[in-house]
């Protein structure tokens, strides 16, 4: 039987803001030594009251409003009620029946085709307590806890269960996390924890419209890890049904070592968080001159980036979508091609594109790097694209050049200088090399006057590799042809 | 005269001709306590040696001429308002040792104005009582019958004012706690609108009901102390952004054109007999300095109140007390696990009144029954918030009795929570409602086997008309003489 899979997803981010959610603690935690971002408000201490940060909730409607979402005029915080340690007041501040935004979607795009997946809702939140458990030389367990985190502001997007594939989910994340960046108010670090994703996932016969027994999956800390999970999970609900089993409803976790999911618990043990309105916030009012001023702020979004790279850069649609799936990195396209060039634009942007999207991915891939932390600034990689365009470096040399460049965060011309990598487009000294090359492989030159064009390209080579990639291919090519063709 | 009886507005006239010092005259209230306490158990916190410390620095503003009103003067704070460096129990096992690095607003307000803070009043713990047998430490007594409450839950406040053992104290009302033990101890017993006074450092209790207020000798200090502690607090979202008048422009002798509306479902059967006999001579009194009274308004949704209140305050309470786990601090029960530690740290902290409020509250707020409590009795306030709004149009207060009882006596109601819930009935309704009520001496009424014991005539006031229920205060006791009369132990 064939199976249709039904995935939802629950993203949390941290907002950007430079305080926490309901009080003037720093929320920039990462680097902080441990409970020093913390205050009697965040801390959770007797009288204290909560005061709304206004940064974050402009953010979080600037992302509602990218996620074209409806923003209701009437909107409040809840409590959340359940006891744990990472929780300071016992209850989280959250948003129950009355969220921020509802009713929004967002694109992606499967194999060349479009599909929207629609959101729920986008709430706004706190972040709770981290805990660290230790155990002791002698085997005791103990935990620590580490208030930085706590009441940090997070957003929660809850997608509609539009999803179908892993893959899907995939590019849903990648592309949420995108608009994120984009606008600003998220770094999307799922590594970090600043970008959570929980799934819910079920599967029913295709063409069913039934309501399946959905599982929760939880403790995916990557991209890769909600792929896998999710993949796991579609397998091990068909081999339950396949065997003649019933799905339980509950929540599992992901286990990234050994690539399952494992029940953590199940529906019978699910909390009653006894949500009530949250009696220290007063409900909120927007008005509506207030949400289309924040409109009115939106920065370009990735789609518009992406129709625009388009048109203004003549590259095509695979390219101008690879070049704008981080914000980083259209940010970094369109600074080289702005900088000041003899190149005409189109020209340059194909060779930016050229460069971006091979040695430079492959590099930053290789050493983990995110391209706004590469020693190569924009103005390094124009400066190497100039001294091409003039003739000074070859296409072949560049290469050794970039990565130098790339390793050292030095400039092209003192590489170049250094290492002699000059490009030799003077005709008499590339005219002796190509003299000697035919001499030594007559083999090759009888080929090619039986017209075996290929033998043309072995002789470029040898010429390219006796000038260690310095000569200037068209140059060669061209002496090369003269000289054959005069030979008897 | 003892300096200990003085009212706020006597002793800063003898502060700032100079004829006592500040120091003076917080040795005289800190005496008083030394002799009182034994007898009434009105404080948790005696704080002796920063009070010296504040009364010098009193005396040092009032002879460079920089002070108020409240400089210099001796003040009691209910025990669950944050004192930064002083212990606040709020009358608990759970949070007898912890000590707040931070003051609440109207503790920090009231320093600037210089006060001389003697000690932390004793309560109910966690505010949820109405006799102060819910204290944890002692049963706070009442001066004019010692064998008798003196009402919650700020009954240490009310007592600590009555035997001057403070000139004036801060309490706080969720549901009649500054009201009802103000008539029981026959002092004044203020409290304002909501959002009026800053709740930033006040031990929550009930979030959307709790309110801190002024409970003094008389009603111009009652005043005095609102001109220091209303107004606007950014900590606090639900503080309001609204003008603070000088209160004691209000305090005018006289009634004329008022209009006075009584509930009739104030004046229900369970009303002592001596209770209800001296209301009608109190409101005859203010109908004889010029007001006009109607005795047939009607708040139709009053008998629900006590039911939605019920739900609606442990629901709050359920959550604010949710943050007691032993983890950061107060009292931690080493237990065999986290789960142990933190359950265990529960039951061992919380006296039994706490604990079954946590339970009700749990239970109105599970799933499946949200909608047929919580729910239901949020509505019951907007209904019972309506019905002062209809009166509101046409009187421009109401007056009624703060309970339908005089004191009754210790150990009387406390193994029966519904006949304990029963003696707010008269003052809960305004904290549903929001609006703002006072509560005055207006007479004493004989009670079996003991003295006569002391009535609070309480007068309530829409949404902001603190001045509207300070005037029609302030003219009967300056027509009446009930104020004076102080227990003697």
């Amino acid at each position: 039987m064939t199976y249709e899979t039904i995935i939802g997803l629950e993203v949390h981010a941290q907002l950007l803001t430079r305080s926490k959610m309901f009080c003037r603690c720093s929320a920039d935690y990462i680097d902080a030594a441990s409970n020093t971002h913390v205050c009697p408000v965040c801390l959770g201490m007797p009288g204290v009251l909560p005061t709304i940060n206004q940064q974050a909730l402009e953010y979080a409607v600037m992302t509602a409003l990218a996620l074209n979402c409806a923003i209701p005029e009437y909107t409040k915080f809840d409590r959340k009620n359940y006891p744990y340690p990472d929780l300071m007041k016992g209850y989280q501040i959250s948003q129950y029946d009355a969220p921020l935004a509802v009713n929004g979607w967002l694109e992606i795009e499967i194999e060349g085709h479009k599909r929207r997946i629609g959101i729920i809702r986008v709430h706004l939140e706190e972040d709770t307590a981290k805990l660290l458990h230790r155990t002791t030389p002698w085997g005791e367990t103990y935990s620590l806890v580490d208030v930085n985190r706590a009441g940090v502001p997070l957003l929660e997007v809850v997608s509609e269960p539009d999803i179908r594939s892993p893959e899907e989910a995939r590019q849903y994340l990648m592309k949420l996390r995108t608009i994120l960046q984009f606008l600003g108010v998220s770094s999307g670090n799922m590594e970090e924890g600043s970008f959570r994703c929980d799934a819910n996932i079920s599967i029913r016969p295709l063409g069913s419209t039934d309501s399946a027994v959905k599982v929760e999956v939880k403790n995916m800390n990557s991209f890769k890890a909600v792929y896998r999970a999710l993949e796991y999970e579609e397998g091990r609900q068909r081999g339950v049904i396949e065997e003649g089993g019933r799905l339980l409803q509950e929540t599992r976790g992901w286990v990234e070592e050994k690539g399952i999911t494992v029940s953590q618990r199940s529906k019978e043990y699910a909390h009653d968080y006894r949500y009530f309105p949250e009696p220290d916030l007063p409900p909120m009012v927007f008005s509506r001159q207030w949400v289309e001023q924040l409109r009115s702020r939106l920065p370009e979004l990735p789609e518009a980036r992406r129709d625009r790279f388009l048109s203004h850069y003549g590259l095509s649609a695979y390219d101008a979508s690879l070049l704008t799936a981080s914000k980083a990195m259209a940010d970094y396209f369109e600074a080289c091609v702005k900088l000041k060039t003899e190149a005409m634009v189109e020209k340059r942007a194909k060779a930016v594109r050229n460069w971006l999207l091979s040695d430079f991915s492959r590099l930053l891939h290789a050493t983990d790097t995110e391209i706004g932390d590469s020693k190569v600034t924009p103005e390094h990689l124009v400066e190497m694209l100039d001294l091409i365009d003039q003739g000074t470096l070859s296409g072949a040399a560049a290469k050794t050049v970039f990565e130098e460049m790339f390793s050292s965060g030095r400039h092209a011309a003192d590489i170049i200088a250094e290492k002699g990598l000059t490009q030799i487009s003077d005709a008499e000294e590339v005219e002796e090399i190509v003299a000697q090359v035919i001499a030594t492989n007559a083999q090759a030159v009888e080929d090619f006057k039986k017209g075996k064009e290929r033998a043309l390209t072995f002789l470029v080579g040898q010429v390219m590799r006796q000038t260690r990639g310095r000569a200037n291919p068209s140059l060669v090519n061209k002496l090369l042809k003269e000289k054959l063709e005069d030979s008897p | 005269m003892n300096l200990y009886n003085l009212t706020i507005h006597q002793a800063h006239q003898l502060l700032k001709s100079k004829e006592v010092s500040s120091v003076e005259l917080t040795k005289a209230v800190l005496k008083r306590i030394a002799e009182a306490e034994e007898k009434v158990r009105a404080l948790v916190t005696v704080t002796e040696e920063s009070a010296l410390l504040q009364a010098e620095q009193a005396d040092q503003r009032i002879r460079a001429g920089d002070f108020t009103p409240l400089t210099g003067v001796p003040a009691v704070i209910k025990d669950n308002m944050c004192t930064k460096g002083i212990r606040t129990t709020c009358s608990s096992r759970m949070l007898e040792n912890f000590v707040p690095p931070y003051d609440a607003t109207v503790v920090e307000w009231l320093k600037d104005a210089g006060m001389v803070m003697v000690g932390k009043g004793n309560m109910d713990e966690f505010a949820m009582g109405s006799s102060n047998e819910h204290s944890a430490f002692a049963i706070t007594s009442n001066p004019w019958d010692l064998g008798r409450v003196p009402g919650g839950s700020s009954g240490g406040p009310a007592v600590g004012v009555a035997v001057g053992e403070a000139i004036y104290a801060l309490g706080s009302d969720t549901g009649g706690s500054i009201r009802q033990p103000a008539g029981f101890c026959n002092i004044v017993g203020f409290k304002p609108t909501y959002g009026r006074v800053s709740r930033y450092g006040l031990v929550a209790f009930a979030s959307s009901l709790d309110q801190i207020g002024p409970m003094t000798k008389d009603v111009t200090d009652s005043a005095l102390v609102m001109n220091f502690i209303a107004g606007y607090d950014p900590r606090d979202s639900t503080s309001l952004n609204y003008p603070v008048p000088d209160y004691t422009k209000s305090l005018i002798p006289d009634l004329k054109g008022l209009r006075l509306g009584i509930p009739k479902e104030y004046f229900v059967e369970g009303m002592q007999q001596g209770v209800e006999e001296v209301m009608r001579t109190a409101i005859a009194k203010l109908e004889e300095l010029g007001a006009t009274v109607d005795w047939e308004v009607s708040l139709p949704h009053t008998k629900y109140a006590l039911a939605a209140y019920y739900l609606i305050a442990p629901s709050e309470a359920m959550a604010n007390l949710a943050r007691y786990d032993g983890v950061k601090y107060g009292f931690s029960y080493e237990g065999e696990s986290m789960w142990d530690a933190m359950e265990r740290t529960r039951e061992l902290g919380f006296g039994p009144e706490v604990k079954r409020r946590i339970m009700l509250g749990t239970y109105a707020l599970s799933a499946g029954y949200y909608d047929a409590y919580y729910l239901k009795a949020q509505k019951v306030r907007t209904l019972i918030k309506r019905d002062f709004d209809e009166a509101f149009k046409e009187f421009d207060v109401l007056v009624a009795p703060t309970s339908p009882t005089v004191a009754f006596k210790i150990g009387e109601k406390v193994d029966d929570p519904l006949q304990m819930y029963l003696s707010d009935i008269f003052t809960l309704s305004l904290n549903l409602a929001g609006i703002c009520g006072i509560s005055i001496p207006c007479g004493f009424a004989e009670a079996r086997v003991s003295a006569s014991l002391p009535v609070g005539l309480q007068i309530m006031g829409d949404a902001f008309a603190e001045e509207a229920i300070l005037r029609v205060a302030y003219a009967y006791e300056q027509a009446t003489e009930w104020h004076k009369r102080r227990p003697v132990l």
